[in-house]
């Protein structure tokens, strides 16, 4: 589960600090959980429904601040905690977090399944999972809406723009999860104060063996900016929808649209 | 030393698809050396005539690749990538693009950009521009390792024109590894345009307020020709197929229209729409993220504006 800056913001409100190559959240705004990495805490509770003797596991890598992204994945019903955080493992490009949270999965050890995202919405670049998989060795389903596990494969139900397929894979395996999967559930006051008491280590790169050449880029961040738009809306006058409609018509076969 | 661009073509039906034309002469513009190109599946060989403007193309055909599976489709592209030894791979943001893309980049021990809108040589590097959070920003990345791999956005490269069509090169890839295997697959029924090639795009969001009320957004479709769209809260509430959702995580379109009613705007929408020549926005909320990226706007309830606007479409369209 990642935390990012919180995406539900009007347009208007959103700013990037380009010296920094960073986003400045508007005042007030407190980072979020990523809503994809809700939907695969969501797709894991259901597998343990299930079958309640599997074991959850939500990892997050970034601030000490996404210990409250691991608490809410707690809060789902998730057994145990692990964040990933130190200096060093800051401002981190796409193959080094890959690299740094196989490295956790491989210290868990008997991971049978790894549920990450489809993409995350800060970057939006939903490379995450399938670089993972490429460094645990596993085969690797994307765009999940539904997934099952039984007798030592995992079966899911892929949704793409235009078809959708099942997929089976054995296990150990990862898939990546969509938004068509479902909300993800709505913890209990009880549930929230219970996720308090759970375990939560904290590791740092150390604890996994990950040096500063294991983690160098191979991506850099040359810059990041905001788009200018100068489009300029014409708004079509009129007293009655009828006369807006009117104008607006005329306008479209004056610029030759219709 | 590797060198030169390396395309992934896209074959459907024996056709090349028209991202194939946009990543070759996105390739040919980088000026990064020669361009080759990948065509994997099962019975593509015959294809490999219609990719042109390419000084070759390697083909791993193998019966095995029939359907799309991550781990088969990585053996074959990786298979190719030692064959031609690329400095930069390129392919299209679609389907087989965006997942397979990060696999082969993994597999190759390289990086991805992924969605990418433009890029350019700069010392000799490949630095691509991408949207990120979820279209509000853009970010340009530059690779430090080879091959440089990026997937490209449909329809934001000029597709080459014409050209020869390159020699071909058959590759063989160890099919031995391919764990995933596809039990079933549904496509969704299409019924009319295509939305992506669609050159009107009618779109509806969740301010209509209920299913039904896409009959008018239906009717104004097929008086202008076009597509019918919809937002991503639509497509989460069932009332229109996924196959009809514009925006991130959906469909990237670039009409000459685009009409949204009911759209609030929101960014990752516009990720999917605002390539469009000409946005109309119809939305009770005048001050709607819609407008800012509108060309003409109406400030209305849609149940009174709809109708009103069918009619006199088709009016000014009879006085020809
Ligand atoms: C990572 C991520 C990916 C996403 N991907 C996509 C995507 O691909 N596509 C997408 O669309 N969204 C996507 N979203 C969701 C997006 O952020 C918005 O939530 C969504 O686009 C809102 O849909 P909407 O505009 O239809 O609904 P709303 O935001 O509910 O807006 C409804 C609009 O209708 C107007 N309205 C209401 N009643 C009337 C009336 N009677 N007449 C006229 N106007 C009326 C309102 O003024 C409002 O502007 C994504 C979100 C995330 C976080």
């Amino acid at each position: 589960m990642k935390q990012v800056p919180d995406w539900d913001i009007p347009p208007a409100s959103f700013k990037v600090d380009e010296a920094t190559k960073k986003v400045v959240p508007p005042p007030g705004v407190a980072a979020v959980a990523s809503q994809f990495d809700e939907i695969a805490v969501e797709a894991a509770m259901r597998i343990k429904d299930a079958d309640n003797s599997v074991k959850v596991t939500v990892i997050s890598l970034g601030a000490p601040t996404a210990r409250e992204v691991i608490k809410k994945g707690l809060a789902m019903g998730a057994d145990e905690g692990v964040l990933i955080s130190d200096d060093s493992l800051n401002n981190l490009d796409s193959s080094a977090v890959a690299t740094v949270l196989s490295s956790a999965i491989k210290k868990l050890g008997d991971v049978d399944l790894v549920l990450t995202g489809r993409q995350a919405v800060d970057w939006d670049q939903g490379t995450t999972g399938t670089l993972i998989a490429g460094m645990i060795d596993a085969p690797v389903v994307t765009f999940a809406k539904a997934v099952a596990v039984n007798d030592g494969k995992v079966t899911v139900e892929r949704v793409l723009p235009d078809a959708t397929e099942k997929v089976e894979a054995p296990l150990p395996a990862v898939v990546t999860v969509s938004n068509e999967l479902g909300e993800p559930r709505y913890p209990k006051l009880q549930q929230i104060m219970a996720a308090g008491k759970k375990p939560l280590q904290t590791w740092a790169a150390a604890d996994l063996g990950l040096d500063a050449p294991a983690l160098a880029p191979k991506l850099t961040l040359e810059s990041l900016f905001v788009p200018v738009v100068d489009t300029k809306v014409e708004i079509m006058e009129g007293d009655t929808p009828e006369e807006q409609a009117m104008a607006l018509a005329r306008r479209l076969k004056e610029a030759k649209l219709i | 030393m590797p060198n030169g661009v390396l395309i992934l073509a896209e074959v459907v039906d024996g056709e090349v698809v028209a991202i194939t034309n946009e990543l070759v002469g996105a390739a040919q513009r980088l000026g990064a050396g020669p361009v080759s190109a990948m065509l994997i599946g099962a019975g593509v060989e015959g294809a490999a005539a219609k990719v042109t403007g390419v000084e070759k193309t390697y083909v791993v055909d193998d019966a095995a690749l029939a359907q799309y599976t991550t781990d088969g489709y990585v053996a074959a592209a990786a298979a190719i990538a030692q064959q031609a030894d690329p400095a930069i791979i390129l392919l299209g943001q679609t389907d087989m693009g965006r997942d397979l893309a990060p696999a082969l980049a993994s597999k190759l021990g390289t990086a991805v950009a992924m969605d990418t809108i433009a890029m350019e040589m700069n010392d000799g590097k490949l630095h691509t521009t991408r949207p990120a959070y979820g279209g509000n920003a853009r970010a340009v990345n530059s690779f430090s390792t080879e091959p440089a791999i990026a997937t490209v956005r449909p329809k934001s490269q000029d597709a080459i024109e014409g050209g020869a069509a390159g020699a071909v090169e058959k590759v063989s890839a160890d099919m031995s590894g391919v764990r995933t295997n596809v039990v079933d697959r549904q496509e969704a029924s299409a019924a009319g345009v295509r939305l992506e090639d669609a050159s009107v795009v009618v779109s509806g969001g969740r301010g209509l307020g209920s299913p039904e009320n896409f009959a008018g957004i239906e009717e104004l479709a097929k008086v202008l020709g076009g597509a019918v769209g919809c937002s991503r809260a639509v497509a989460d509430l069932g009332w229109r197929p996924v196959a009809e959702q514009v925006g991130l995580t959906g469909k990237v379109v670039s009409p000459t229209v685009y009409i949204a009613v009911a759209i609030s705007g929101a960014s990752q929408h516009m990720a999917g729409c605002s390539g469009s020549k000409n946005i109309i926005a119809i939305n009770k909320d005048a001050d709607a993220n819609i407008f800012k990226a509108a060309r003409f706007g109406i400030v209305g309830d849609f149940k009174t504006v709809m109708p009103a606007l069918i009619d006199a479409i088709k009016k000014v369209k009879d006085e020809g």
